[in-house]
């Protein structure tokens, strides 16, 4: 859990990185597009490293999916005869109670996530336009049902990491002070969850077209 | 006050077990959850039904035998208390309270309110003491501790094994239990030739009692009545990968 969520985190940098690239202008967002898939060209076949953090990620994914399924396995055999009573949270939490659902709700973010950017199959440009014109197009004020969604499942990310950061860093063992981890975790999913927001919302107010 | 109880009834491991509803009047607010379940059990011994089956012993939240589930909560409302310490003042006229025993599959009731909690037993036996020839008490100061690392130590060892964060873990997870114990002996002198060897020997028996994964909900630590921290966990998994790279 601890060490797909890792991988998982990494990407989740690169990607917001990449992504704000669409305030520099359409040239440079498109550019940076290609070079994903230029990237180590001779030495590497045209796609090479991107194929290879691709195929990195869907194990990634599985890995962090099959871990999830064995905890609530594991957690319903140890309980088998339930508490009569509404077991009442002591812990603060509202992330960490959201963890297994909300991971389902992204689990099915992403798949349409990447019918409408990557494979632009649920997209008014299609997958023939470039990049930025597939970003415009799927944020355009018309769409803006489609900008709610992003919205409401990013900040679902967000209480994901909130957890999951902290969480991984004690599972390895490495949380000793834990309120100060705790505060970078809530710090770095903030910063991951403005980052990611931040550019559905300026195409579907006008700020970027 | 007057109160409406409703309490698990089993009368034995095969028993499916019920809720049982009880009136109970004239509850003193000074009297503890514990006193309070003892008049009850009095009038029922009179009326010649069976007395409720609950483990208690010092009375003074310090032997962890005492465990009930209080309206959903392990050892009721009132935080770092043990169920015998907790007291009628914090209900009112008219409330109804429902009291079942901890519910986990390595945790069977054995009648009632009481569990068997043999498996935490199990879990110290593979490793939850240090190897040392037993002879005279050594001097006080021949092994030196620094300071910070007793009391942290210490702090780890007031986990009493009640079992409240099994209970509360919605994951039925024994993590803090399991890391109190191997961080109260793994910051000592004491504890260190073994420390690698006993973390590693807890966990294992832990899995295999059948305790489910921790993921770090901190439901334990908010029940504690010992208030043990949420970092022994850390220190605990840091232990046993530690000990798993080097044996592998």
């Amino acid at each position: 859990m601890a060490v797909s969520g890792a991988v998982l985190v990494f990407f989740l940098v690169a990607h917001m990185a990449g992504n704000l690239k669409i305030f520099a202008g359409a040239e440079s967002f498109n550019g940076y597009a290609a070079w994903l898939r230029e990237v180590g060209y001779p030495l590497l076949p045209h796609r090479g490293l991107l194929t290879l953090l691709e195929a990195g990620l869907v194990v990634a994914i599985a890995a962090h999916m099959y871990s999830a399924i064995v905890l609530a396995r594991r957690a319903a055999h140890a309980r088998p005869v339930k508490y009569a009573a509404k077991v009442r949270s002591r812990a603060d939490g509202y992330a960490t109670r959201t963890m297994r659902w909300g991971g389902v709700i992204i689990f099915f973010f992403v798949i349409y996530h990447l019918l409408d950017m990557t494979f632009g199959v649920a997209n008014p440009e299609g997958h023939a336009a470039t990049p930025f014109d597939r970003m415009v197009a799927g944020f355009e004020p018309a769409r803006w049902y489609i900008t709610v969604f992003y919205v409401i499942s990013v900040v679902m990310v967000g209480l994901h990491l909130r957890h999951g950061l902290w969480s991984a860093l004690q599972t390895l063992g490495l949380a000793r002070r834990h309120p100060v981890l705790k505060a970078g975790a809530t710090g770095l999913s903030a910063l991951l969850t403005i980052g990611f927001l931040v550019v559905p919302l300026a195409i579907t107010f006008g700020v970027v077209r | 006050m007057n109160l409406t109880l409703k309490v698990w009834r089993q009368s034995g491991p095969d028993d499916d077990g019920r809720l049982v509803r009880y009136e109970i009047e004239d509850v003193s607010p000074d009297m503890s959850f514990l006193e309070m379940l003892d008049v009850l059990n009095e009038r029922l011994i009179l009326a010649g039904d069976d007395p409720v089956a609950f483990d208690h012993d010092c009375r003074e939240g310090i032997c962890g035998m005492c465990s009930m589930m209080i309206d959903g909560v392990a050892h009721g409302p009132q935080k770092n208390t043990t169920t015998c310490q907790l007291h009628m003042r914090h209900y009112k006229d008219g409330d109804t309270i429902v009291i079942e025993p901890w519910r986990a599959r390595p945790f069977p009731v054995v009648k009632d309110l009481v569990v068997d909690r043999s498996a935490f037993d199990r879990i110290i036996q593979a490793g939850g003491f240090i190897s040392v020839p037993a002879g005279s008490a050594p001097d006080a100061h021949a092994t030196p501790v620094p300071k910070l690392d007793a009391d942290a130590a210490f702090d780890a060892a007031t986990c009493i094994g009640c079992g409240a964060c099994v209970a509360a873990c919605p994951n039925g997870s024994a993590s803090l239990f399991t890391a109190a114990k191997i961080t109260h002996l793994g910051l000592l002198p004491q504890g260190q030739p073994e420390r690698g060897s006993r973390a590693r020997a807890m966990v294992e028996q832990m899995d295999e009692e059948g305790f489910g994964g921790c993921t770090n909900t901190g439901e334990c630590t908010a029940v504690c009545p010992k208030g043990i921290p949420l970092d022994t966990i850390a220190r605990m998994n840091a232990d046993y990968l530690r000990a798993s790279r080097k044996s592998g």
